[in-house]
């Protein structure tokens, strides 16, 4: 016994109540009802604070995972490497479009790398923290544990795609930062001409940023519930990631055969670049709104799935 | 452990029964899992509280299952179990379990890894983690390979780190599947005396093994388990009471002193080359050895042979064990 001996112990020892308690002792003090069973009924208060407790844990899980940094790095140097390159072929004549806009404003190279990015690349990252993290638990047999706890099987569910959500989010931000700052340095800042030839102000156009980051943000979540539903159902991993990655892949495909064209409206990836609809005035609040329903659609039924499967699951590894 | 901490409620001791009843409960249990192969067959299980109880039984006999029905990390089939005579939700705070060996998170230390449990326990107290995580580890002796990367641990190591999780609070029941293994025997005893402290504090202890001379060393209870069917339980003493002792003399006179031995009354006398047994029943062993020299048989040993659970098991089962413990 050497740690932290005398300051605690003595303290608690009846009888020996230090007459002059320091302001720190004081403070101490409410962490003694916890060293007794907690009440039966845990109060809302508490319950909800374990629940935040578990959340940082999982979110400190993730984002000190050098894999998830990892991921986060390469996908920040894209808008760079885009913002480079149009930056050295500005000059040609021939670039039009979209190339041409950005070449024009700064806004606009957020715009163009999170469409590009949209597509297969973001979806990727989050797919490898949501496919992960049911199945890396089981695969590690630390799901065992943590069922133990107990940490519950609807709140470990809860837990882990708020996670997987916030991660989806960072996945956005980090790629709409990066192609800000880059846009800002390479290219004219100003009012911003929109695909519907309208022009706004600078404000205006970093409004319409935050609100494509808001609806890709959510676009991924629906990819993180999608996999996070196939993780509850493998012990592997790589699996669910492949799985959901896979998933994503054949919907795009399926998507470019026209005779499939009355399916394409409910592929999750059809409605990926539906934010285009901030770039038109006034925005296009109809076809950003049947986006996020369809990702709403997405997550009710994935999240049901994936709660189906994983509370009635046997864990045996 | 100083006076003062006992005093204090050292988070690792005893906590305050929450229900007077036993301490684990199973009537009936079955796991049949898909496939039709039966794991643990209508288990009738009741575990006192402040018992060491050693769950017995050869690898495959349904022992780990059973822990993960009670730890309602398997759905059982049949029947029903309960922890501490509360619903599970609440009891699991007031166990810590080891279940089929260690696993935690390669990438994160010793410490990390116990912090990252205890913040899944929804009634533990993220202002003492510090401390409790601190304790948890120097009762395990890790606390020099706190800051150490899991990856890097032993298995010995791992084990105790295990172990230390499961001491993360105040517990009235530990559920430890098989906490020797991977470890030296030094490691062994280290394992098996802080069961005994543990158990001394008051907390019950369910401990599976396939080691008979450990549950032997460790235990105050027992239940013997083979193919997903209990086959014995209760005190230890009364296991091998249910064996008789056996007085075994060595003679060159068999002959003579299986006479003699039938002649004092004593039963199941059995003589061999060189030895007679026979069931010592209310006999003083010295009375016998001297009406055997009486009696002018030459006797050149003479031995008073207790039952072992391993008797018992190999009586009940006809069954070998692992018995290198």
């Amino acid at each position: 016994m050497s740690t932290a001996d005398t300051g605690t112990r003595t303290r608690r020892t009846p009888g020996l109540v230090p007459v002059t308690e320091t302001l720190s002792t004081v403070e101490r003090r409410p962490e003694e009802p916890s060293d007794r069973p907690a009440p039966l009924a845990p109060q809302a208060g508490r319950r909800a604070g374990a629940f935040w407790r578990l959340l940082v844990s999982e979110l400190s899980l993730t984002f000190h995972r050098p894999r998830n940094l990892a991921m986060l790095a390469a996908l920040a140097t894209v808008p760079v490497i885009m913002g480079v390159s149009l930056r050295l072929f500005a000059g040609d004549d021939q670039v039009g479009g979209m190339i041409a806009a950005v070449a024009g404003n700064s806004l606009m190279l957020t715009f163009l790398a999170l469409s590009a990015l949209v597509l297969l690349m973001m979806p990727i990252a989050v797919s490898v923290v949501a496919g992960d993290a049911l199945a890396g638990e089981a695969g590690g047999g630390t799901l065992r544990y943590l069922l133990a706890a107990p940490a519950g099987r609807t709140r470990l569910l809860a837990v882990k795609y708020l996670n997987a959500v916030v991660y989806a989010y960072a996945v956005t931000a980090v790629v709409a930062l990066s192609a800000l700052v880059t846009g800002l340095v390479l290219f004219p800042a100003g009012d911003v001409v929109l695909l519907s030839g309208t022009t706004v102000t600078m404000t205006d156009g970093l409004l319409r940023i935050a609100l494509t980051v808001g609806y890709v943000g959510f676009a991924l979540s629906a990819v993180a519930a999608v996999a996070l539903a196939i993780s509850a159902f493998t012990e592997v991993p790589i699996g669910a990631i492949a799985g959901t990655v896979v998933l994503i892949i054949a919907c795009q495909v399926l998507r470019a055969i026209p005779a499939l064209e009355a399916i394409a409206p409910y592929l999750l990836p059809t409605r990926f670049t539906g934010f285009d609809a901030v770039l038109r005035s006034p925005i296009d609040t109809g076809a950003l709104t049947e986006g996020l329903l369809t990702f709403g659609a997405y997550i009710v039924m994935s999240l049901s799935i994936a709660w189906a499967h994983f509370t009635g699951k046997d864990v045996t590894s | 452990m100083t006076t003062v901490a006992q005093e204090a409620g050292a988070p690792t001791g005893a906590a305050p029964p929450s229900d007077p009843g036993a301490a684990i409960v199973t009537s009936g249990l079955t796991k049949r899992f898909r496939g039709g192969q039966t794991a643990v067959d209508a288990l009738d299980l009741t575990v006192p509280r402040g018992s060491v109880y050693g769950f017995l039984g050869p690898n495959g006999s349904g022992k780990t299952t059973t822990i993960r029905m009670l730890l309602g990390l398997i759905t059982p089939t049949g029947g029903t179990c309960s922890l501490l005579g509360l619903p599970l939700a609440l009891a699991l705070p007031r166990v810590g379990a080891l279940v089929e060996g260690p696993a935690f998170y390669p990438y994160l230390t010793g410490e990390a890894n116990l912090r990252r449990f205890d913040a899944a326990d929804p009634t533990a107290s993220g202002a003492t983690v510090r401390r409790r995580v601190g304790e948890a580890l120097e009762r395990v002796g890790l606390t020099a390979a706190a800051g150490k990367r899991y990856r890097n641990y032993s298995l010995g190591m791992r084990q105790r780190l295990a172990i230390a999780a499961a001491l993360l609070g105040p517990r009235e029941l530990l559920i430890l599947d098989e906490p020797t293994n991977g470890l030296d025997p030094q490691g062994t005893r280290e394992v098996r005396a802080l069961v005994k402290e543990i158990a001394a504090g008051g907390t019950t202890v369910f401990v599976s093994s396939h080691l008979l001379a450990e549950v032997e060393q460790m235990c105050t209870h027992a239940a013997i388990m083979r193919t997903g069917r209990l086959v014995a339980d209760g005190t230890i003493a009364s296991l091998s009471g249910g064996l008789a002792t056996r007085v075994s003399v060595e003679t060159p006179d068999a002959a003579d002193a299986a006479r003699v031995l039938a002649a004092l009354g004593l039963a199941d006398v059995r003589s061999a080359a060189g030895a007679v047994t026979a069931e010592l029943g209310g006999h003083a062993p010295e009375r016998v050895n001297a009406a055997l020299v009486g009696e002018g048989v030459a006797v050149r040993g003479l031995a008073v042979v207790r039952p072992s659970l391993e008797d018992v098991f190999v009586g009940l089962t006809g069954e070998g064990f692992d018995v290198d413990g």
